[in-house]
């Protein structure tokens, strides 16, 4: 029942973001958003928060062989500055040579500042009952330090380009034995898959700005905060793709795609959807 | 071979043309780098899942041209998969409708969470709408509402859908439909099953 309505009040926001209805519905589309905006930011409303809440101990636990804690990981920002790191990833770490989005940089920074064996923790990637995933809680407390704050791709750095660019080619790779791709579903303008609306994420615009915005999730039907690598995961298994590894290139590529497509989207995390 | 490579060079070509206004981000990146993005993705699957990641002329054709192939290479695409299909050794195309409308329904099978030893459906709703009763349809693929009453019942038009489901691309090149037949997801039996759902008189389609 509160799924359902969750999931209406997010398609009205989704429709809304996409400016299709007409100027009178403006009005009240405008005050479910406001609803929305209220109940998601709303600790005792969004489940999410308690994801957030673990994640802020987990950002401060001391852990691994050397027994610190992750506060002085570089998100991008600077060792330990957390707000707006969110908004500007996937981008390029020079430590590390490389493009990584959160999940990828987080593994990183244990690895290489707590020295923590990081096997466990891929294990619980993603969580379920009775099993919290330390990813999913971490995110989901970095991401919302960039609440209110824009979508800031990072294009200088010719990797950043580069894999920008690759994600864009990944986006249009049909294949399996479905044939799909992901412009499959999500470039056509107001398609659905049965009752399910496709947000079109091939071009920059509100669409992929409201989807990308709203990513860490906190999930109704699966009572999980779900990240972006998750979301791709699931993407790639209704595909009839194989088990998409965690962490890969290709689905930071795909998320650093998205990314720039939603360019300029406010960031209201973590979201609540189906 | 050397038509291949050709078809290849193309299609390069019309990706670039396609591509448009160009975006900063919209270089062309060499194919070998998003293979490898695509092992590394899924390299550590199964060795019975690995072909299923690598492309056939078909799908890289399509991709490259973001699936609006320039005229030569859509021929080229038609012509294959029409060589492609297999069409029933006994000339029937009609099976059970009462069958068709549960594969219709059923979107089971493929997903790497999947029981490989129970029925594979063929989704047909998630993208179409087939009946007056089923309210939970999709809008990717157009209405098939009285697909078989508009055609008057007629044995060519069901023998083309056999042709359009075994391999959607034999029709219509670079299809967001997929190839149920050709890339063994449905079977004889259940295509037939599939066909008489569309024309069979007394199936919900037709009603
Ligand atoms: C067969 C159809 C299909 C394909 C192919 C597909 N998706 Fe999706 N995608 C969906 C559905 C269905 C949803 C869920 C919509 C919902 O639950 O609100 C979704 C959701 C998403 C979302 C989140 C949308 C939101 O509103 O929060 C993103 C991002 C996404 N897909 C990206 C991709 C990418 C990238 C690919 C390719 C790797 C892909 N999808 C391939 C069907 C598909
Ligand atoms: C992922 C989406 C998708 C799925 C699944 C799908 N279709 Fe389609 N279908 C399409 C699209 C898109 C078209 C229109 C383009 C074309 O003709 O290829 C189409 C066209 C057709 C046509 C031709 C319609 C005409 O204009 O004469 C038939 C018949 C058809 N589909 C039957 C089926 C059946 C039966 C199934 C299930 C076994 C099915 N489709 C599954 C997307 C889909």
């Amino acid at each position: 029942m509160i799924g359902k309505m969750i999931a209406g009040i997010v398609t009205a926001f989704t429709i809304m973001a996409a400016g299709l209805p007409a100027f009178a519905q403006q009005d009240e589309t405008e005050k479910e958003i406001e609803r929305y905006r209220a109940m998601i930011s709303d600790p005792f409303s969004n489940p999410g928060f308690l994801f957030v809440d673990r994640g802020e101990a987990l950002w401060k636990q001391a852990r691994g062989e050397k027994n610190v804690s992750l506060e002085t990981c570089d998100l991008g920002e600077g060792p330990g500055k957390l707000e707006g790191a969110y908004a500007k990833l996937p981008r390029y770490f020079a430590d590390a040579d490389q493009v990584m989005d959160l999940e990828q940089r987080l593994l990183w920074c244990m690895e290489k500042i707590q020295a923590l064996d990081t096997k466990d923790i891929v294990k619980r990637k993603f969580g379920r009952p009775g099993v919290t995933s330390d990813m999913q809680d971490l995110v989901a407390f970095i991401a919302n330090k960039s609440n209110d704050m824009k979508i800031a791709p990072q294009l200088s750095h010719p990797k950043e380009q580069a894999m920008a660019a690759l994600g864009e080619a990944l986006f249009y790779r049909r294949g399996g034995q479905w044939d799909f791709s992901c412009a499959t579903c999500h470039e056509a303008t107001g398609q659905r898959i049965r009752l399910q609306a496709l947000p079109v994420l091939s071009k920059p615009g509100p669409a992929a700005q409201a989807t990308m915005a709203t990513w860490p999730t906190y999930r109704v039907s699966q009572s999980q905060v779900r990240t972006m690598q998750h979301r791709l995961w699931d993407c790639y298994w209704q595909m009839r793709w194989p088990d998409a590894k965690y962490g890969a290139e290709a689905i930071t590529a795909l998320t650093a795609y998205l990314m720039q497509n939603a360019a300029g989207g406010e960031i209201q995390v973590p979201s609540i959807k189906r | 071979m050397r038509t291949t490579l050709k078809a290849a060079g193309i299609a390069a070509l019309g990706a670039l043309v396609l591509a448009g206004p160009a975006r900063a981000q919209s270089t062309k990146v060499d194919p070998a780098v998003v293979e490898a993005a695509v092992k590394g993705m899924f390299g550590h699957a199964p060795a019975e899942w690995q072909e299923r990641i690598v492309q056939d002329e078909t799908q890289k054709a399509c991709s490259l041209n973001r699936n609006q192939p320039p005229a030569d290479i859509a021929n080229a695409i038609t012509a294959r998969e029409t060589k492609n299909v297999v069409l029933p050794a006994d000339g029937k195309f009609l099976g059970d409708w009462k069958s068709g409308e549960k594969i219709a329904q059923s979107g089971y099978g493929g997903r790497h969470t999947d029981d490989p030893k129970r029925e594979l459906g063929g989704n047909c709703y998630a993208c179409h709408q087939l009946s007056k009763t089923e309210l939970s349809f999709g809008t990717m693929g157009p209405s098939l509402l009285e697909y078989g009453k508009i055609r008057k019942y007629a044995l060519e038009d069901a023998k083309a859908a056999y042709i359009k489901i075994y391999n959607a691309q034999a029709v219509f090149p670079c299809s967001n439909m997929p190839r149920l037949g050709h890339n063994k997801h449905l079977n004889e039996q259940q295509i037939k099953d599939l066909v008489a759902l569309l024309f069979d008189p007394e199936s919900p389609v037709n009603k």
